[in-house]
């Protein structure tokens, strides 16, 4: 009996047999090396969608387009009585003197529809730059300057090509006479294409032309702030009391868990809480970075001690022995020996936890980090918005221009994650360590 | 509890164990004096009653098959068992008449007075200067002068001084591993204990590192009391003065060395020192 079934098994295992089967074998290793490659490649064609439509959609946000107005700073207007009172020139009529000199540019416009078509080139803006030029130098006023402000949002738009010329003029949101008038001025070469700087250092606004993420950026800041100097302190103090200090009980296996399921949480519930115990119960301040920072705090919480218990269980024991056994305390081998070579472990957890907070939206939606903020907020307890809550209101708008400024709040948003993901990647690297 | 029956052996052996000749050694000078010790990680005990002297400025080696307990007893004379929550003992150990493992007993200081020297070489990750003055700087030394000082003293006392004295200021982990362990010695050497305890200390190592360290033994044995473990029964029977065999937690046999070497009293200790099983 046993002899024929080694007698068949030989049979099988003799080596054209082998080599046969091998051959089937390295097919089925193939098959399996080219499925894994494939879903590498649809993962990295994904990415690469998304950060091409992110980028092509985007990167014009970056610059705008400026006209030049020949303006006539008229004493009329502005000064009639000459004494240049601060009072008379904020209350001046500055609006008159943009459509003046836009009428000098075009004598042929009459009519209040089409004079206000005229106006509306230039962002609504204009009157204000012009006040402050005379409020900052009213010695302009009687002199005639050409003046760069802003195009209008969809006349930038339309320079941009991302309104078209064709098709029948009602469907279209620029008329032709508009589009004539452009086409003049930039002949004439009063329209010019310039850098962006608002985008970058003003807040937010309901034209899309004056919109910028300065606002978001700072509130960001600030939440960041909060959340980091409530969760790292506390992280790294309940990672090393559990590591070190807690008795192995059913308490501290309870906490365990529970630690790990906060981090599990659905962040909308820490807004839900957040909303509950510190806007109603403790009535903080609404949409302040600093109730924004304390409930993203709770949730970066977990994020933080899991890995700062990953690290120091990852340092030898033979480590601590070695302290212990020259009569070092509990503290002075955690201060001396676990805490330092741990850090980098603790501080790539940290980056991470934050990074993840700072694309974090929904619990800040609960506690009305969500409004229209247009003023950049000045400390932890001004109402503020964040980078990805701008990102939802833009997306939210209808005009057409807030759909480019989106995508390039979105390449921002994505360079400090990518930075910040580096930097943990970096440390991570820099820090390894052999024993 | 659990062991009712253990319970009245406990109780029947320290007479049986204080009268048997291959337990009781003529020692005159002990330092330290186990008595009665039993240990339990969780439920499973690991040593069992036991009772010895370790005499003053000699080598005492443990010799056993491995898990017999070897190790847990040595922690048990500096209390680095106590790190394991699980941990329970029973008996005594007497460091100069005081009972060290009484709670009240202060560790800290019980380990600068009791050096030890583990299996794997574990220098911390800080230059080879760092190491050796570490034991100096917990208790709040800080002189460079007196550091300095030490740092010769104790290196030279571990045979490394030649080999590194150029480098201090380097990591101690581009050491060799027998330079690391030597090391270790001079870290546990710099506080001046009165024991020190060495755990396998030379089984990572190549025969002319062991060769090093063992004469490094025999020079400390002026100024040390030492208690060694070792699966290398030349290597116990070429330094120790006194050999303890242990077997599945019980002290099978205690003697000087040659005479547990060449006619041992026991047939588990022939057994084991003859390669019968082990
Ligand atoms: N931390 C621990 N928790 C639970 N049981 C342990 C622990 N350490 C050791 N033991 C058990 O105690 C017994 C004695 O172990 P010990 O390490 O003292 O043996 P040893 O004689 O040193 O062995 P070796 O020669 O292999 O080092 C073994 O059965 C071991 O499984
Ligand atoms: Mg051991």
């Amino acid at each position: 009996m046993s002899s024929s079934v080694s007698s068949s098994a030989s049979a099988l295992l003799t080596r054209d047999a082998v080599a046969s089967r091998l051959k089937s074998r390295y097919r089925a290793e193939n098959r399996f090396r080219f499925a894994c490659a494939s879903a590498l490649v649809v993962g990295g064609l994904f990415l690469a969608v998304l950060f091409t439509s992110i980028i092509s959609q985007g990167y014009t946000a970056f610059t705008q387009h400026f006209v030049g107005l020949e303006v006539y700073f008229d004493p009329d207007v502005i000064d009639p009585a000459g004494n240049r009172d601060r009072e008379v020139l904020a209350s001046a009529n500055y609006n008159a003197i943009v459509r003046d000199s836009m009428k000098r540019q075009f004598p042929d416009v009459t009519g209040r529809t089409e004079t206000r078509k005229l106006t509306g080139l230039v962002s609504n803006s204009a009157p204000y730059e012009l006040q402050s030029l005379v409020e900052t130098n009213p010695a302009i006023i009687g002199t005639t300057e050409t003046v760069w402000v802003p195009a209008s949002d969809d006349i930038d738009m339309l320079l941009k090509g991302k309104i078209s010329r064709g098709g029948a003029e009602e469907t279209r949101r620029v008329s032709d006479n508009e589009i004539a008038w452009i086409d003049t001025l930039e002949k004439s070469g009063l329209v010019d294409r310039r850098f962006n700087k608002r985008f970058f250092t003003a807040g937010d606004s309901r034209e899309p032309e004056l919109a910028g993420i300065w606002g978001a950026v700072v509130g960001s800041a600030y939440t960041m702030l909060v959340c980091l100097a409530l969760s790292f302190p506390l992280g790294i103090a309940a990672a090393i009391y559990l590591e070190e200090f807690a008795p192995k009980n059913r308490l501290t296996d309870l906490i365990e868990v529970n630690i790990n399921n906060l981090a599990a949480v659905p962040s909308i519930v820490y807004g839900l809480l957040g909303l509950a115990v510190f806007l109603n119960f403790f009535t903080m301040p609404r949409s302040a970075p600093l109730v924004g920072g304390i409930v993203l705090s709770l949730m970066t919480l977990p994020r933080i001690i899991i890995p700062a218990r990953a690290a120091m269980q990852s340092i030898p024991p033979s480590i601590e022995e070695a302290a212990y056994g020259l009569g070092a305390s509990p503290m002075q081998v955690m201060f001396h020996h676990i805490l330092p070579l741990s850090l980098p472990g603790i501080l790539t957890g940290t980056i991470i936890g934050m990074a993840q907070a700072l694309g974090e939206t929904a619990p800040l939606l609960m506690i009305g980090m969500v409004a229209f903020i247009v003023d950049v907020p000045a400390s932890i307890f001004d109402p503020a918005t964040v980078l990805p809550v701008q990102v939802y209101l833009w997306a939210d708008s209808t005009e057409l221009a807030f759909v480019e400024k989106n995508s390039a709040a979105i390449m921002v948003l994505l360079a400090f994650l990518i930075v910040m993901n580096l930097a943990a990647v970096i440390i991570r690297r820099k820090t390894e360590r052999k024993w | 509890m659990s062991t009712v029956s253990s319970e009245s052996t406990l109780q029947d052996r320290p007479l049986d164990s204080a009268l048997d000749p291959a337990l009781n050694p003529p020692i005159d000078d002990p330092l330290l004096e186990i008595e009665g010790l039993s240990l339990w990680y969780g439920d499973a005990q690991a040593l069992r009653n036991i009772s010895m002297k370790i005499p003053k400025n000699q080598i005492t080696a443990y010799i056993g098959p491995s898990g017999c307990g070897k190790s847990t007893l040595l922690r048990c004379i500096n209390r680095l068992n106590d790190l394991i929550p699980i941990v329970r003992t029973e008996g005594d150990i007497r460091f100069e008449g005081e009972s060290i493992l009484d709670p009240s007993f202060d560790t800290n200081l019980l380990r600068k007075r009791v050096g030890m020297v583990f299996q794997k070489s574990n220098p911390f990750p800080k230059t080879i200067y760092e190491n050796v003055v570490y034991g100096l700087r917990l208790q709040g030394i800080s002189q460079k002068s007196v550091l300095d000082e030490v740092v010769e003293k104790s290196l030279k006392g571990a045979a490394l001084w030649d080999e590194v004295k150029d480098r201090l200021q380097e990591r101690a982990l581009g050491l060799s591993g027998g330079q690391q362990q030597r090391l270790c010695i001079a870290r546990a050497i710099a506080v001046e204990p009165e024991v020190i305890l060495y755990d396998e200390p030379c089984s990572a190592l190549d025969p002319i590192s062991t060769n090093k360290i063992e004469e490094l033994m025999l020079e400390l044995k002026k100024d040390y009391t030492q208690v060694i473990v070792t699966h290398n029964m030349q290597q116990a029977s070429r330094i120790s003065d006194l050999t303890a065999f242990m077997y599945l937690g019980d002290l099978i046999e205690y003697g000087k060395t040659d005479e547990l070497f060449i006619r041992p009293q026991k047939e588990q200790t022939e057994a084991y020192i003859t390669g019968r099983f082990g």
